[in-house]
């Protein structure tokens, strides 16, 4: 474990800042792919790609896909800023 | 090993040995192959199935037994991100996943992705907003974060509360699952099957706590994920030449598509948010996407699954290993949906429309089955139609091999997959019911000054004790604990949601605020369950009773806000608290009555 890190108070929150925006952002993202686009299933589904209804593709596959992009993109932005501010364990 | 913390040599040549492991697998999978073909009896390979796996997790989780508090509780914090993942799969994949859920997606069409969706989004809430501040904390239970972070045992009882209802039932229908798999699929008695499952749960999880339970379900994910997809990649390969469903299975929907013209069938399997007559339906979208959310926050709630995050070794690995946990789920996921299209495939081009005298061989072997599988010809014209066929959920997963003629090898290694499944899931319920039996209201209410070794007796006594319960449920065959199942999602995003993640992200929220919206979330969730399953309560805005935790959600939510507001602010100690768990960095900063390990 790192020793005693201290932010000062400005630190602290600016990196709190930094660390919400992300946080906004993945659930922007989340809340599109998980709910909005869904919305438009049944006219998405009159375009077809290889067989596959558009609008059930992204309930069955797409916005999977997008989901686990999502936790590893975040978990790197995170780590990123982590390391801007040295905040990092070790 | 045992007593000690686990090896540098055990963690560094992990690759090693599960590697070695899924090649023995694979070794005995092709031997009992080869003596099914020599004429060793189906029921034999069956039993040798379970029998061997079952062995392997028992001895897994005897050489991982432990004295020692922290491996017992949290694995000694020392699971790479990666397997963390892979141990959170299989936690998260329960019998209902690995079983039934194709086969609700073939019933349902579009309907059934609810659930694809519900159960992998809610990873990325878990992950932005909860798993690296509880890694932070750094405790062993999801009560106790409560406890400390709203300090005293009201909101830490309120916790284990929740977490309860929400898990016991779960727990019951795992072992529930485990029972009907081991006696359709081996044919054990019922009875016998479920203390068979007990005994395979308690062997893993008894000697070595989170620990054993920890390598265990990674073994048991290895096993799941082969047995999930080899069936259906050769059933791919044999209908479109290419063996890889997830790709493939648009030509199935095409093929449904023009097969469902032909035979009249109104609702399509693809079309979104339709009624039964195949017209667009609003209630059905809200229905659609209230399921959506409330399995996704229930994801986020469920304590089984939070706790998993503990036994990383860092913050940094903690939130790594959410990513690598939705991708090891997502393999199952995405691959369910082809099921489905490749068995309606068959199922409307093979079976409908043909003589009843001449259906293909699967049909008649699962109708002996009771309740799987019902060929009825109503009209008597010896011609099976539409109407005539009645498949149950569970059907689809179980009879894949033989509708791509597989030997019975394949079935027993899907057998052995549902089993490894549920009792994975099983292991991590009965342990974060276990664990906050024994270590919430044993250890922090009742006798804080226990020696660790009377600790760890309450620990295995409570969780021998949690298992015979849940068996002993188990055994009286409740329809409707089944059905609570999705239930605890619900459940658990009311009660749990709002006091975890505003205790991270809202300073200002006090003890009093925490503790009133989890009352009055749980409690509207409650009411609306009870009142509309059992009462006849109408149901609000037609939201069915599964995706309560709509209205239970937004009550927890405005209730703990506004009586936060209303009570003074918490210290300037407890603010430091939470300043503390933000960052990976540095100590965390307890309050000075929560004593650390």
């Amino acid at each position: 474990m790192a020793q005693e890190k201290s932010l000062s108070k400005e630190q602290q929150a600016a990196y709190w800042r930094r660390t919400s925006t992300l946080m906004w952002t993945v659930l922007a993202l989340w809340f599109f792919f998980g709910f909005v686009i869904h919305i438009f299933a049944p006219q998405l589904n009159n375009i077809n790609i290889i067989g596959f209804p558009i609008g059930f593709w992204f309930a069955a596959q797409g916005s999977l896909v997008v989901f686990v992009v999502l936790c590893f993109w975040s978990s790197s932005a995170q780590n990123k800023i982590d390391e801007e501010f040295g905040v990092t364990e070790d | 090993m045992a007593g000690s913390g686990a090896s540098p040599s055990f963690i560094n040549n992990l690759g090693k040995i599960y590697g070695l492991y899924t090649g023995a697998f694979v070794g005995v999978t092709i031997v009992l192959g080869i003596m099914e073909q020599l004429g060793v009896p189906n029921e034999t390979i069956g039993i040798l199935f379970v029998a061997l796996t079952i062995g392997v997790y028992a001895l897994i989780g005897y050489i991982s037994r432990t004295a020692q508090v922290a491996e017992y509780y949290v694995a000694g914090r020392v699971v790479p991100a990666f397997y963390n993942g892979m141990a959170t799969g299989s936690d998260w994949m329960s019998a209902a996943s690995f079983i039934s859920m194709a086969g609700s997606l073939y019933l349902l069409g579009y309907g059934g992705l609810g659930f694809v969706l519900g159960w992998t989004g809610g990873y990325v809430l878990v992950a932005t907003l909860l798993a690296p501040y509880l890694r932070k904390f750094g405790q062993f239970t999801v009560p106790d974060f409560l406890g400390a972070r709203y300090g005293g045992h009201v909101p830490r009882v309120l916790g284990i509360i929740v977490l309860m209802s929400a898990s016991f039932t779960y727990v019951v229908a795992q072992v529930f699952g485990v029972g009907l798999i081991a006696s359709r699929l081996i044919g054990i008695p019922f009875d016998i099957a479920v203390y068979v499952g007990l005994l395979g749960i308690l062997v893993c999880s008894m000697l070595g706590g989170m620990r054993a339970v920890t390598w265990t379900q990674v073994a048991q994910y290895i096993i799941l994920i082969i047995a999930y997809l080899i069936p259906v990649v050769i059933l791919s390969a044999q209908k479109t030449g290419i063996p890889l469903p997830q790709l493939m299975y648009g030509r199935a929907l095409q093929e449904i598509a023009a097969l469902e013209g032909k035979l009249g069938i109104a609702r399509a399997h693809s079309a979104a948010f339709v009624d039964a007559t195949g017209k667009f339906s609003m209630n059905e979208m809200i229905n659609f996407l209230a399921l959506v959310f409330c399995l996704m926050i229930g994801t986020a709630s469920l304590p089984h699954i939070l706790m998993r995050y503990f036994t990383t070794p860092s913050v940094r690995e903690a939130r790594k290993s959410v990513g690598w946990s939705i991708f090891f789920i997502f393999l199952l996921y995405f691959t369910a949906p082809a099921y489905a299209a490749f068995a309606k495939w068959e199922v409307y081009s093979n079976v409908i429309g043909q003589p009843i005298a001449q259906l293909p061989a699967w049909v008649a072997k699962w109708s002996e089955v009771a309740g799987l599988l019902t060929v009825k010809d109503l009209n008597g014209d010896g011609i099976l139609q539409v109407g005539e066929i009645t498949l149950n959920n569970d059907i689809i997963v179980l009879a894949t091999p033989e509708i791509a003629g597989l030997p019975y090898v394949v079935s027993g290694l899907v057998a052995a997959g549902g089993l490894a499944a549920a009792l994975s899931t099983a292991d991590g319920l009965l342990l974060a019911i276990a664990n906050a039996l024994s270590h919430d209201v044993y250890y922090k209410m009742i006798n804080p000054q226990a020696s660790t070794k009377v600790r760890l007796i309450v620990a295995r006594v409570i969780l021998i004790g949690v298992a015979v319960a849940a068996a002993e449920v188990a055994k009286t065959k409740p329809a409707v604990i089944v059905s609570m199942v999705a239930w605890a999602f619900s459940l658990a995003a009311a009660g749990l949601f709002v006091p975890l993640v505003l205790g991270v992200w809202w300073k200002r929220t006090t003890s009093a605020g925490a503790c009133a919206g989890m009352i009055a979330g749980f409690g509207i969730c409650l009411f609306y369950l009870i009142g509309t399953q059992f009462y006849g309560m109408p149901l609000w805005w037609g939201i069915r009773n599964i995706s309560c935790g709509l209205f239970g959600l937004p009550v927890a939510f405005i209730v703990t806000v506004v009586v936060s507001l209303m009570t003074p602010a918490p210290s300037k100690e407890m603010q430091d608290f939470i300043d503390s768990i933000r960052v990976p960095g540095g100590k965390v900063k307890h309050v000075e009555a929560v004593k650390v390990e």
